[in-house]
């Protein structure tokens, strides 16, 4: 069933960027910028937690996903050491993924060449 | 504008191909719902090997950022973009993608101001408003919550 649920609602999530990118001059960079922030705001509102809770990877595979972990962990570092630990939090939990990315990014570029 | 060009742009305009939204968006809905399936096997997969759930799930997204990764570097992430479009993109394996893609792009202008500063011509844009927003949403939520 979560399988469905995650199929359904990851679906949708993207499917509604799609819409976006056909009406409108807007770049699919643009669009995983507002998805971004988006998934950002409906954190602080504590919103996301219950899509994630209710959609699984649906909800957590998407970009918007990045605004959540980014923002999730601000708050959590917050809670526990406040005002000072305000910066301390970004890369709580987004680090892994992101120093992921770069990693993985980087050494498979070196690795192979664009198709000509 | 003379009648005859005025003609002419009308003609052009005519056949310019207009985007098929429902196919688009059909396509952008089974290939986007499609990989997250595939990380919900992770997943659950790592659930299953008894790692604690947020864990888990930052463990699903550095899987699937590797194979988005991997299969941009085999030049199959691209034969998938075409038919997924915001499908492909929107998820984190199209993060890893625009990545590697901008990386092997501008190989050819050296590894340092080519490649390793070329690379997040869109992650960095994602990292950088992510990051933003994180920061004023999550002090928000902080000063509601506390």
């Amino acid at each position: 069933m979560d399988y469905l649920i995650a199929f359904v609602v990851g679906g949708m999530i993207v499917a509604i960027g799609q819409v976006i990118f056909d009406t409108t001059k807007l770049t699919m960079g643009h669009i995983m910028v507002i998805y971004v922030v988006t998934g950002s705001m409906l954190t602080a509102l504590g919103i996301y937690d219950r899509i994630i809770q209710f959609a699984g990877a649906g909800a957590s595979l998407p970009v918007s996903n990045f605004g959540y972990v980014l923002t999730k962990g601000v708050y959590e570092v917050l809670l526990a050491e406040g005002w000072a630990g305000v910066f301390n939090g970004v890369f709580q939990l987004a680090g892994g993924p992101i120093a992921a990315a770069i990693f993985f990014g980087f050494i498979f570029a070196l690795i192979f060449r664009p198709k000509a | 504008m003379t009648e005859q060009s005025q003609a002419y742009q009308k003609l052009a305009q005519d056949h310019i191909p207009k985007p098929n939204y429902l196919k688009n968006t059909v396509n952008a809905f089974w290939v986007g719902g499609l990989i997250c399936v595939v990380g919900q096997v992770f997943n659950n997969w790592f659930i299953a090997q008894g790692i604690a759930k947020s864990t888990a799930g930052a463990y699903t997204a550095i899987t699937m950022i590797f194979i988005g990764a991997l299969l941009t570097g085999l030049g199959v992430y691209d034969e998938i973009g075409k038919v997924g479009g915001a499908g492909s993109a929107i998820p984190i394996t199209g993060f890893a993608n625009t990545i590697v893609a901008a990386a092997m792009d501008f190989k050819a202008e050296g590894y340092v101001l080519g490649m390793a500063a070329q690379m997040y011509k869109i992650a960095g844009p994602v990292i950088t408003y992510g990051i933003t927003s994180a920061i004023l949403a999550g002090l928000v939520q902080w000063l509601i919550w506390r």
